[in-house]
């Protein structure tokens, strides 16, 4: 500290007062340690930044709304499919209905109409029993009218 | 690439390295300058910023007509006096500063061989110039820190604040005045 009180006397001749010059000393020297000081801290702050690897920092928010609209894009794909293909398996089971009832539906038409031939067929030859005399019949008349006389 | 191209680029290339290098130098002296005359740490740092960042802007302009450091200053003194004019007419905003208290600026002793006694009178005498600093004007403190602290010579100072010599060693005269009064001496 005498040091710089030497300094700054031979530095300043106008100052005779040497309490002045005493403080004019120390306050040099206090304003510069305090600099000193500061700037050594600035320093290793900036260089402990520049030395660490600089990683962006996680955009939480960003990355949050990206992982939302992929799932709720995901859903919706997802939900269509599975809806298209639901709508295309109820189509197929409608069609295989309508498909079975018109199948019945004939099979039962030929049924009825199988029956009706039937009923028909007997009723023809009931008929053509019923009506057509034997073949033999004008014969046998023949022979009775023979015995008789 | 003409030649005259290449030219042009080798010597901004060197101007930007003879830069580098004044910075390097003089930005030790700027900051303590700025940080004696606001005594808060942040504000010398953004204020030393905008010196530099001004200084490059105008390196290409500068003639050499006094030394780097006294431009340097000189840009140093109208940023401060800038910032103090902008806060004077933003009146309406906060008028809170991160200055330290004097008390606070006066802790800072180099540490020496002196003894605990010494130490204390050191601050205390330290502490007294900078309440005596407190009363000076804006200019007044700027000549005083350049003098005593920078140990500018009058003639470096009258071109730094682009006063006449004169003015300066009135301003100086006036400033040691109220030190020496505050340290309890004859004004």
């Amino acid at each position: 500290m005498r040091d710089e009180r030497n300094k700054v006397e031979k530095a300043f001749p106008e100052l005779d007062d040497p309490n002045l010059r005493d403080a004019l000393g120390d306050f040099r020297s206090s304003v510069h340690a305090w600099s000193d000081s500061v700037r050594v801290r600035s320093e290793a702050a900036y260089s402990a930044v520049r030395t660490t690897p600089v990683r962006p920092a996680p955009a939480w928010g960003r990355t949050l709304a990206w992982a939302l609209s992929l799932a709720l894009s995901a859903g919706a794909v997802t939900g269509a499919v599975y809806e298209r293909h639901h709508q295309q398996v109820l189509a197929q089971q409608q069609h295989q209905r309508e498909l079975q009832l018109v199948q019945q539906q004939q099979i039962a038409a030929q049924q009825q109409h199988a029956n009706e031939s039937e009923d028909l067929l007997a009723k023809i030859d009931s008929d053509v029993a019923r009506e057509v005399p034997s073949a033999m019949e004008p014969l046998a008349q023949m022979m009775t009218d023979d015995s008789g006389n | 690439m003409t030649m005259q191209t290449a030219t042009r680029l080798a010597g901004s290339e060197l101007a930007e390295a003879d830069f580098s290098e004044v910075v390097a130098t003089h930005r030790p002296q700027i900051f303590r300058f700025l940080l004696a005359s606001t005594r808060d740490v942040d504000l010398a740092e953004t204020l030393t910023q905008d010196c530099f960042l001004k200084a490059h802007r105008n390196w290409a302009g500068f003639r050499a007509e006094s030394s780097v450091l006294t431009w340097l200053m000189r840009i140093a003194i109208n940023l401060q006096k800038d910032h103090w004019r902008n806060r004077r007419l933003q009146f309406w905003r906060t008028t809170r500063t991160n200055a330290v208290d004097v008390s606070e600026a006066s802790d800072w002793l180099p540490s020496g061989e002196s003894s605990p006694e010494q130490q204390l009178l050191a601050r205390e005498r330290v502490s007294g110039v900078w309440r005596a600093l407190e009363k000076l004007s804006g200019r007044q403190k700027s000549i005083f820190l350049l003098r005593y602290v920078e140990e500018m010579d009058i003639a470096e100072i009258a071109k730094a604040t682009g006063l006449s010599d004169g003015t300066v060693k009135a301003h100086l005269s006036r400033a040691l005045s109220r030190v020496r009064e505050q340290l309890g001496g004859k004004a």
